[in-house]
């Protein structure tokens, strides 16, 4: 038998209503304590107050919590590696985590450390997946995902380590238009 | 080396386009570059669960959560959950949110003095898929809405839901929408999915069986996930 998967259609603007009881801004778990900052930005540069991302990632050793993930790996008690967080009246949001090591590619080595992003949205009928790398990463030259994209296009999925000693770092997505950031298809 | 099967793409036209201009904020905020095709790897295979462990029996009663009855046609809405190949979805969470009777979100962002909120209803409700990849909520059936998008706008009659499936690609959040409702036709959100099979998955049945006697009416509302393909995709999107 195969099936017509259900089609999505948009959050839209009461999203808040039925999608809080999971939200979080904050994946406990072991290893370096990071913190991700930033803004969502529309077509004519405006903040949209009214998003929800979702993030998905690993540990620090590169291990998923989930069945699937068959690596020899430590996974620690209380690791999900999710977090859901609405964005504020100013498009932002401030994600606190812990640094994901990297995974297996599909095909031998290794991806880089990466977290993997979902938007939603009024004005999305879709869910939107995207992608964070971070900017003092050497592993991100021999990225496989980052070499599909545009060499133009990388930085958009590059989040900035801010100077200081807390490890902080700042990505911004752009729906649309200039500085438009990459989103997958998969 | 984790050379993983992918997830089946649904059938071209079953799923919105992202830029459709009668629904307007599609024009500043969905993306106007296409979409960088991306091979399944294990961070996409992978994905949060939720179940059981986040829902109380009463989550999924909405009619029951204030001192006294919310106004509206009781309704009961049931179906199961099933990947594409029919396979049911167990212990996976569903979260819904809808407006009340009158048509009308508890929510700030809704100021339609017109229709007034109903001190007994706030419109959101949880449930877990058993065994058999079912679910069911109770509820009332919610109004129509007006909404800004073009002149005289009124959204059909919907229950927001949301699912997580057991990986990050079978996640989706959708509407669900009664059968033979005048305003579908006319709703650029749903006229947004080109081919009517994509259209007509988000529409609900009535059924007689769902029915309780003398308290609600039942509708079914099967909702098909994407499921993975047998072996690994030969499509050329791989690298290597
Ligand atoms: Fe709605």
């Amino acid at each position: 038998m195969v099936l017509i998967p259900t089609a999505s259609q948009t959050v839209g603007p009461f999203l808040h209503i039925g999608m809080n009881e999971l939200n979080t801004n904050e994946i406990v778990g072991d290893g370096e304590r990071i913190a991700i900052t930033g803004r969502i930005l529309d077509g004519e540069g405006q903040p949209v107050p009214d998003a929800v991302l979702e993030f998905w990632q690993a540990n620090a050793h590169g291990k998923y919590a989930h069945p699937e993930d068959q690596q020899n790996k430590p996974l620690e008690t209380g690791f999900t590696g999710f977090a859901r967080i609405p964005t504020d009246t100013g498009g932002g949001f401030r994600l606190s985590t812990v640094k994901p090591g990297p995974v297996p590619a599909r095909t031998g080595g290794v991806q880089a450390p990466h977290i993997l992003i979902g938007v939603m949205a009024r004005g999305l009928l879709a869910r939107l997946v995207t992608r964070i790398y971070f900017s003092d990463e050497a592993a991100n030259a021999a990225d496989p995902v980052l070499a599909l994209v545009a060499a133009e296009r990388r930085a958009t999925l590059i989040a900035r380590r801010e100077d200081g000693k807390d490890r902080r770092y700042v990505w911004d997505i752009r729906l649309r238009g200039e500085g438009e950031t990459v989103f997958f298809e998969c | 080396m984790y050379d993983l099967p992918g997830y089946r793409r649904p059938p071209a036209g079953t799923q919105p386009n992202l830029v459709h201009p009668p629904y307007r904020s599609t024009m500043t905020r969905a993306p106007a570059l296409p979409l960088v095709p991306l091979p399944t790897t294990l961070s996409e295979i992978t994905g949060p669960l939720f179940g059981h462990t986040q829902v109380r029996p009463k989550d999924s009663d909405l009619t029951v959560h204030h001192a006294g009855a919310p106004l509206g046609e009781r309704i009961v809405v049931t179906g199961r959950v099933l990947d594409a190949d029919g396979r049911p979805v167990p212990n996976t969470l569903i979260e819904v949110w809808q407006a009340n009777a009158g048509g009308r979100y508890r929510h700030p962002v809704d100021q339609r003095e017109a229709v007034p909120l109903d001190p007994n209803f706030t419109g959101a409700g949880r449930a877990a898929t058993d065994a058999d990849g079912a679910y069911r909520f109770t509820t009332i059936k919610p109004g129509a809405y007006a909404w800004r998008n073009h002149h005289n706008a009124w959204r059909p009659a919907h229950i927001h839901f949301s699912l997580f499936g057991p990986s990050f690609l079978t996640r989706i959040v959708t509407q669900m929408y009664f059968p033979g409702d005048p305003l579908l036709a006319l709703d650029p959100i749903v006229m947004g999915i080109p081919d009517e099979r994509g259209r007509q998955s988000m529409i609900a049945r009535f059924d007689l069986d769902a029915t309780v006697p003398d308290v609600a009416l039942g509708y079914r509302f099967d909702i098909v996930l994407r499921c993975r393909d047998a072996t690994p995709r030969e499509d050329g999107t791989g690298w290597s």
